[in-house]
């Protein structure tokens, strides 16, 4: 009877351990879901102050609270881009010098130890800032005030200072309009500098600020509406001064109830490394059911396809090889072109594996479904880095 | 061809002009008038508001709580100086150092013009005391000054008390981006224009003073204070400076925010605010206010030490007031806010009136007034001229002009020399009564029984009555063939010069050029030798400016339910005359060559004109 015995152990064990299996395949799956749930894999803030002077004291309070609060919450400063005019906390009005406080109780002391200002003082600029959303920065400019974000990273832009229907004053002298703003999100959103971007403006008539975004993935909320004062409720009760709170969704995919705070204040950090391979279902219901309808799909006759961004085979007439051809070095994030050199197979391009990230699958800007697409794609995700991956191509022609 | 080169419709015109010019006068005068009595009413007159950023969006919490020791300082202060008759310097050195400040004297000397009867001097020598409050992390490129006039007659101890106190209290405090220059000086006004001088390296008064030995940067903004037992109300605000200059509107927004923020009761010209502005009686109210403001600012005298600081464009005001603990807390937090400024205080206006504390006129509203005075002058002037010209009558119906040859008045019958002789007659007549009564003083002193101011006023009074016997001399010189030519061309050349002297005074001091405006505009648009004599003799009298100002000062009292009786005022008015000479040559106050070179020799010329034969 040892047989059976034996058998009835192992098919028992076998059993245990294929629902052990499939529990930790469940796990994983759970956990591959909740990862793939917002799309974006890493965070970024940028936090600008566009005034200086003792009397804008509170801007750069409000500025610093949440740069205190972003850090909190796991952003490094690597992955911010803090802008102020740093006049305030070595001011000789200080009465509390090498310090600035969010409340006038005293209580937090926001400047504390570990305040990296990247752009400071008079380099706080609409060109700079400008700059660093669409990424064109002199070669020479450090690392720590780059935005280095690319197509899964989810950014919080705050800006805070004076401002008015349609403009925003930078330092006493130039104003950027909601108009350049809207341009500049739309030159991120092309050069797929982000996921998804949260917009907060805390000025007065700050609402008007995004009026004119047309970028998707965009949410926005502002302190107060055209033609109100937003001012601080320490100083003015609310009976006197009336600041209403707005928002705009309608760019934002998600629905913003699903949407998690640390989404964007927070940071992603899930680096883990698996050996186990996950097959992720081409149409699960998270994908389908968070997704609105996107009103473009029925203009769109065909796919937006992206131009090429270096037309190599058209400049040097000639069929590159594969193993010399590098690619320019592109900021990270920029996808690849669908007309591709022709002499470039898919197998060939198996083995090239641009350390930067470059995916080599073509997507068009307005497809709604490409992340779908992607999972179409790819059989097997290995993570190694945050923002780096290698996918196995299998049709590089994707419509 | 053009409706000005056409002759026919020239004279359609011209005929126009001359039929309505005499309604036109009397709406236009009444329009300007009525404006101008309309200011303190709402819609014309707005709500102060702060316009500096750097104060207004601020918060500052006072901290001051020295009111015993300042006491204690008032009444060291008091006995010193009780002990020697004039200012304790080494004492309040002592104390400034103690205290904390950089400390430094100035000793001044001037002999006036002529002894001054009211405050009992007439070589005045004395010994400023400052000290300077550095501020601990900025570079001392600007200042803030608390004054304190200490004089004779007003001891000033609570003030010189609380300077110390509050010096003593700022010492220990690390905020300041200003120096902070705590000034007392001596013999008033005068000590104060002598600091001024040295600190800003000029001298326009003609004082001698030793230089000063400690600066502190430019000065942003000036705050004095005299707090005397003797006022009744509580903190009273005066802004009116020399010649009629004002401080800039934030710096009395400011005041009044911490009036309204500490609960105390301030007052303009000594009025509280009328709380109801909907109703009549609010506006009436600040309808008296605003007379006072104008005929203080008319006189063009330094109501106070921030008078003469105005001169050198340093924003200040003066508080006066009885001693009450909660002016501290308002004083430390106005010159916390003040510390918050990083530039001059230029947002708001420079040149307003003010019905009430909260309320103010700007110049764009208030300015149309003597515009329609001025406008009748005007009307006045043209109608002149075409009659001269003889626009509006047809070539056949113009009998006994010789020629239309240029328009000249010289070419139309009427020589130059008959208009230039009683011009500078009237010249030279202005020029003796600004400079005989003071160079002539002494001899008057000699030949009669009368004291030297005295005789500086009855020397004016003199030359003054003797402009008026003029005319009856100059007809032996002058001599006209067109007797009706010689007065219109006169006329019209007193009218012009009259409205271009109006205008330019009404520019830089609005009170003093609407007031001259109100009262010699209908006398100089009626006179004429034709007519009432008697009458316009009269009219012409009344509206003299000697008599202007005699009727201002019963007008001035009457405001401040004061009133004064006839010999009363025949006194005040002496005292002012003498004290109008006095302010000219100590402090450069233009009311006196004013009235004197520019007006009273325009006024002769229409006296000239009355009495045309």
């Amino acid at each position: 009877m040892a047989a059976p015995c034996f058998f009835s152990r192992l098919w028992r064990a076998a059993l245990a351990l294929l629902a052990l299996g499939s529990l930790a395949a469940s796990q994983i799956e759970d956990q591959a879901k909740q990862f793939f749930r917002s799309g974006h894999t890493n965070n970024w803030a940028v936090l600008v102050c566009t005034s200086r002077f003792w009397f804008n004291y509170r801007h750069v309070a409000n500025t610093l609270s949440v740069y205190r609060s972003v850090k909190r919450l796991g952003i490094p400063d690597s992955h911010i881009v803090l802008m102020l005019a740093d006049d305030m906390a070595c001011n000789a009005r200080n009465p509390k010098p090498a310090t600035v406080f969010s409340h006038k109780n005293m209580e937090l002391n926001v400047y504390g130890d570990d305040v990296e200002v990247d752009y400071r003082s008079y380099e706080v600029t609409v060109e700079n800032f400008l700059r660093v959303l669409t990424g064109r920065i002199p070669p020479s400019t450090p690392r720590s005030k780059r935005l280095l974000s690319d197509d899964r990273s989810n950014i919080l832009i705050y800006m805070t200072g004076h401002g008015g229907n349609g403009f925003l004053k930078f330092q006493d002298s130039e104003e950027i309009t909601n108009i350049e703003l809207a341009d500049a999100f739309e030159q991120m959103w092309q050069k797929r500098r982000y996921n998804e971007l949260l917009f907060i403006i805390d000025t007065c008539q700050g609402a008007s600020m995004y009026e004119r975004f047309y970028s998707p993935n965009i949410m926005a909320l502002a302190s107060s509406q055209v033609g109100e004062d937003s001012l601080s409720f320490q100083v003015c009760p609310k009976s006197l001064c009336v600041s209403t709170p707005g928002h705009r969704t309608d760019l934002f995919q998600r629905d913003p109830k699903h949407v998690l705070i640390t989404d964007f204040f927070g940071s992603v950090r899930k680096v883990e490394i698996t050996t186990e391979t996950l097959s992720l279902q081409r149409d699960s219901q998270i994908t389908e059911s968070s997704y609105k309808e996107d009103r473009m799909d029925e203009e769109l006759m065909e796919p937006l396809k992206y131009a090429e961004q270096l037309p190599v085979a058209q400049i040097i007439h000639q069929a590159l090889l594969a193993e010399v051809w590098t690619l320019p070095s592109a900021p990270c994030g920029m996808l690849g072109s669908r007309s591709w050199p022709a002499t470039f197979t898919e197998t060939e391009a198996e083995g090239l594996a641009p350390p930067w990230g470059l995916h080599s699958r073509p997507v068009g800007p307005y497809h709604h479904g490409f992340l779908q697409d992607l999972w179409n794609q790819a059989h097997e995700v290995h993570f190694l880095d945050s923002r780096v991956r290698e996918g196995r191509v299998e049709d590089c022609s994707l419509g | 061809m053009g409706l000005l080169s056409d002759p026919v419709r020239r004279r359609a015109l011209a005929r126009i002009v001359l039929r309505l010019n005499t309604p036109l006068c009397v709406l236009s005068y009444v329009a300007g008038i009525a404006w101008f009595l309309a200011l303190a009413f709402p819609p014309l007159t707005q709500r102060t508001y702060m316009s500096e950023n750097a104060m207004g969006s601020t918060m500052v919490e006072e901290q001051f709580v020295g009111g015993d020791r300042a006491q204690g300082f008032a009444r060291d202060f008091a006995a010193h100086q009780r002990k020697s008759r004039a200012l304790p310097v080494a004492w309040l050195e002592r104390m400034m150092r103690s205290v904390g400040l950089e400390v430094y004297t100035q000793s001044f000397s001037r002999k006036l013009p002529f002894p001054d009867e009211t405050h009992e001097r007439f070589m005045v020598s004395g010994t400023n005391v400052y000290g300077i409050l550095r501020a601990p992390r900025a570079a001392s490129t600007e200042s803030l000054v608390l004054t304190v006039p200490c004089g004779p007659d007003s001891t000033n101890s609570q003030a010189v008390g609380l300077l110390l106190a509050l010096a003593a209290h700022f010492r220990g405090q690390i905020y300041w981006a200003k120096d902070i220059i705590f000034l007392v000086t001596e013999h008033d006004l005068m000590g104060t224009e002598a600091w001024l001088e040295a600190y800003h390296d000029v001298n326009v008064t003609g004082m001698q003073s030793s230089p000063l030995q400690g600066r502190a940067g430019a000065i942003q903004a000036a705050v004095a204070l005299e707090l005397n037992s003797d006022v009744v109300t509580s903190l009273d605000v005066t802004v009116e400076g020399l010649n009629g200059q004002l401080p800039n509107l934030d710096l009395l927004n400011l005041f009044q925010t911490f009036c309204q923020k500490g609960g105390l009761l301030c007052t303009l010209q000594g009025k509280l605010q009328p709380q109801d502005w909907t109703s009549l009686d609010g506006p009436l109210q600040g309808l008296q206010t605003l007379l006072l403001m104008v005929l203080r600012q008319a006189s063009g005298r330094p109501h106070g030490p921030h008078g003469l600081f105005l001169r050198y464009r340093v924003e200040a005001l003066t508080l006066r007031g009885i001693n009450s603990f909660r002016q501290y807390k308002a004083l430390e937090g106005m010159f916390r806010k003040l510390n918050h400024l990083l530039e001059r205080l230029h947002q708001s206006f420079f040149l307003y009136l003010l019905p009430a504390l909260s309320r103010f006129v700007s110049i764009g509203v208030y300015m149309p007034a003597t515009g329609f005075l001025l406008l009748v002058l005007g009307l006045k002037a043209l109608e002149l001229w075409m009659q001269l010209h003889e626009v509006g009558v047809s070539p056949q119906e113009a009998g006994g002009s010789p020629n239309p040859g240029p328009p000249l008045p010289g070419a139309q019958g009427v020589s130059l020399a008959s208009l230039l002789a009683p011009v500078l007659i009237s010249q030279a007549m202005g020029l003796a009564l600004y400079i005989l009564p003071v160079l002539g003083q002494h001899v008057a002193v000699q030949h009669f029984p009368v004291a030297e101011a005295e005789a500086v006023v009855l020397t004016l009074l003199a030359i003054y009555v003797a402009g008026l016997a003029l005319p009856h001399n100059t007809h032996r010189v002058v001599s006209s063939q067109a007797p009706d030519r010689g007065w219109m061309a006169l006329k019209l050349v007193a009218l012009i010069y009259l409205a271009l002297q109006l205008g330019c005074i009404a520019l830089t001091n609005f009170s003093l050029g609407f007031l001259l405006a109100a009262t010699m505009v209908p006398a100089a648009a009626l006179t004429s030798p034709h007519g009432p004599r008697p009458f316009y003799a009269a009219l012409l009298m009344l509206t003299s400016p000697a008599a202007i100002l005699l009727g201002s000062l019963f007008l001035w009292r009457e405001l401040q339910e004061v009133p004064l009786s006839l010999a009363e005022g025949w006194q005040l008015f002496l005292t002012a005359l003498a004290q109008g000479v006095l302010e000219h040559h100590t402090y450069g106050a233009l009311l006196f060559p004013l009235l004197a070179l520019g007006l009273y020799p325009c006024w002769l010329l229409f006296w000239n004109v009355l009495f045309w034969k």
